[in-house]
């Protein structure tokens, strides 16, 4: 009754092919986007900035990234740290070299970046499948956090070998340092999620989603009707880490301001990415969402429940947390092996019915 | 003989020996995945597990005491005992037998038929959970771990190398045994599959879940033992790199190190595994030795990694592994 299909008729190509084609869904959308922008700017603070919603916004364009590889085009990858690395010392290279230009072409730029090495790494996955691809793409991982580890140049010959943001503003606001305001970092991180989940959808809609759906399904039928192998699996790699990259440009410039490449960029940073497109869905823009505010929200309201309101010391309960993250992953890969995504099907499903079942 | 020469040699056998390590690792990748086609990520967090289950037990602490006192205000410790560390060794076995049955029980039995990459992510799951639960067993402090093995530098090679080429290699005893211990332990292995009942069922569900069922193989009981005898390897290896380099989360890493060892090698091949980790820890160590202070050190980083990944480009299932076969 609530959520239909039903009498929603277009009668032009236009509605037909427009990106939320359920007046609903279309509505929610809106609702959705005017919350965000309209509301949500004039009453964050620096505290659920910092701790929930920035690294919400960032790690969701993450997952988005590694969803397009992962769950579209099926090529499981474990090197997503070492791309969100590429996209945080791209930016930290262009922010110190070109101090004027602007900071959104500054992370635009970093993703491209990411994207051109994404495909590099990404030659491989032509020869190589599944696990023996997974483990390839480590040597990403490893080799690009010890590049940035190794190399004075990147960071800059600073003497500690960490990098931090300098102080950029954007239309005349400061957007990285600690004087930032809130609301204008988290306008900022919104806008490149917003633009990358609408280009993801967009991307995915289309005909490279097709062919990338194709070759995950089974590539070598994929590969007899006609699609391109190499084009597709490329084309895969260059916009999952052009989202990665774009990430990692905000997750360090915005959010963290300095950063210690083996700490930011580890190996557990690509599991936890991994972890929020599984959890959320694989192949599902929203679940890349869901995901992330699950794996964002589940450690902040585990360390309120443990520290602050039972009274525990910190390790035990980060241990507890270890447990918790672990069970709950292994009991929803049981539960629900297609993500929150597919919880929220079966929502949609039910409200189609309700409150009249049959 | 030139100088260069003789310490490339030494650092050859030194890397010979840290790869029998990384192959101990390796192994209990190869048995979880031929027997039941689960990659299993945990390998490196149960190796963890078991040393820490062996520290806590030889020296008598008290599990969960962190956790105990924090909830009950009291002040509980160690039982005050040590136990002797053969016998350890066989309650740690025990321990993780009961882990084996654990894991096929609650997470395992419920994802049969799913596809590889679900169990995947579940392994790494487990990974977490273990992880958590061996810090909160028995503390994550650094600890360490004695059970008598030799240690120290080898004497006799000193003296032999040092009367054939004027220059004492220096050979840790303890990769000495850790070699003996890695050979024992592949012959134990092989024998087990070829000769025993258990073992033919074990290389008849590798082949075949299904037409093993038919012929009134249990799956869940091979299972089970799948998982105990990697828990039993990640135990040895656990004792071995616990006793070089003290029992800390760091030894769960040592998983990474045995996946490009199995890409090597080949996933589903036991000697793979092996040759795979000698190449592996020879290769890094002459890496570092010759080119590592020009690109800036700690290669052995990546190294491994970049060169599986080069070396697959050109065959794609590794030096033993079963060719790949399409079809659609």
């Amino acid at each position: 009754m609530f959520y239909r299909e039903a009498g929603d008729f277009k009668t032009t190509y236009t509605q037909d092919s427009q990106t939320f084609p359920i007046k609903f869904d279309r509505i929610r959308y809106y609702l959705v986007l005017a919350f965000a922008f309209l509301v949500v700017p004039f009453i964050i603070n620096d505290y659920w900035a910092n701790a929930l919603i920035l690294p919400f916004l960032i790690y969701a364009i993450a997952a988005i990234g590694l969803n397009i590889l992962v769950g579209y085009c099926g090529q499981l990858s474990l090197g997503t740290g070492g791309f969100m690395a590429v996209g945080a010392y791209a930016c930290y290279k262009l922010m110190t070299s070109f101090p004027d230009v602007s900071m959104f072409i500054h992370v635009i730029l970093a993703g491209a970046i990411t994207a051109v090495v994404g495909i590099l790494f990404g030659l491989p996955s032509l020869r190589i499948k599944g696990f023996y691809l997974a483990v390839a793409t480590l040597a990403a991982q490893f080799f690009l956090v010890w590049l940035f580890n190794r190399v004075p140049w990147f960071y800059n010959y600073s003497a500690s070998g960490q990098i931090s943001a300098p102080e950029r503003d954007t239309f005349g606001i400061l957007i990285t340092g600690p004087n930032a305001p809130a609301w204008m970092t988290y306008l900022f991180c919104l806008i490149f999620l917003t633009v990358c989940a609408l280009i993801a959808r967009n991307l995915t809609r289309g005909s490279s989603g097709r062919s990338w759906m194709a070759i995950r399904d089974m590539d070598i039928a994929a590969e007899i009707i006609g699609v391109n192998p190499l084009k597709a699996k490329l084309t895969a790699f260059a916009v999952s880490s052009f989202f990665v990259g774009i990430s990692g440009a905000l997750f360090f410039s915005i959010y963290l301001g300095a950063v210690e490449v083996g700490e930011a960029f580890s190996i557990q940073k690509s599991f936890l990415v991994l972890f929020m497109v599984i959890i959320g869905g694989l192949g599902s823009i929203f679940g890349s969402f869901a995901g992330a505010a699950f794996l964002v929200g589940l450690p902040v309201a585990l360390k309120v429940l443990g520290v602050d309101i039972l009274g525990w010391p910190t390790d035990i309960v980060s241990h507890i947390q270890l447990i918790i993250v672990g069970g709950l992953i292994i009991m929803f890969l049981i539960l629900e092996p297609h993500g929150l995504a597919q919880l929220w099907n079966l929502t949609k499903e039910k409200l189609r019915l309700w409150p009249f079942p049959h | 003989m030139p100088d260069q020469l003789i310490y490339a040699m030494e650092v050859t056998l030194n890397g010979l020996m840290a790869g029998v390590l990384y192959a101990l690792v390796a192994l209990g990748f190869v048995l979880i995945f031929k027997a039941s086609g689960i990659f299993n990520y945990a390998q490196g967090v149960m190796a963890l597990f078991a040393a820490m289950t062996l520290v806590g037990i030889m020296d008598g602490q008290v599990p969960f005491s962190h956790m105990i006192n924090a909830i009950f205000g009291t002040q509980v410790h160690h039982f005050g005992w040590h136990v002797p560390a053969l016998l350890a060794i066989l309650l740690t076995v025990g321990v993780m037998v009961l882990l084996a049955w654990a894991v096929q029980q609650f997470v395992m039995r419920h994802l049969v038929n799913q596809e590889p990459i679900i169990l995947f992510m579940a392994t790494i799951g487990l990974a977490y959970f273990l992880e958590g639960l061996s810090d909160l067993m028995w503390g994550s402090e650094i600890k360490k771990l004695d059970v008598g093995l030799p240690q120290g530098i080898n004497d006799a090679i000193d003296q032999v190398t040092f009367g054939w080429f004027g220059y004492g290699f220096f050979i840790d005893n303890l990769d000495l045994v850790a070699t003996v211990v890695a050979a024992l332990l592949v012959i134990a292995l092989m024998v087990f599959n070829q000769y025993t009942k258990e073992g033919r069922a074990l290389r008849a569900v590798a082949d075949d879940h299904q037409a093993a069922l038919s012929v009134g193989i249990s799956l869940s009981f091979i299972w089970v033992l799948v998982w105990s005898v990697a828990g039993f390897v990640a135990l040895v290896a656990g004792i071995m790199w616990g006793t070089k380099s003290g029992v800390q989360f760091s030894l769960s890493l040592i998983a990474l190190k045995a996946l490009p060892v199995l890409m090597l090698g080949g996933f589903t091949s036991i000697p793979g595994a092996i040759v795979g980790g000698l190449i592996i820890g020879v290769g890094e160590k002459l890496f570092e030795f010759s080119l590592g202070p020009m690109l800036g050190g700690a290669t052995e980083n990546w190294f491994a990694y970049v060169l599986a990944l080069v070396f697959l480009v050109f065959r794609p299932q590794g030096l033993f592994g079963e060719k790949i076969i399409e079809r659609v």
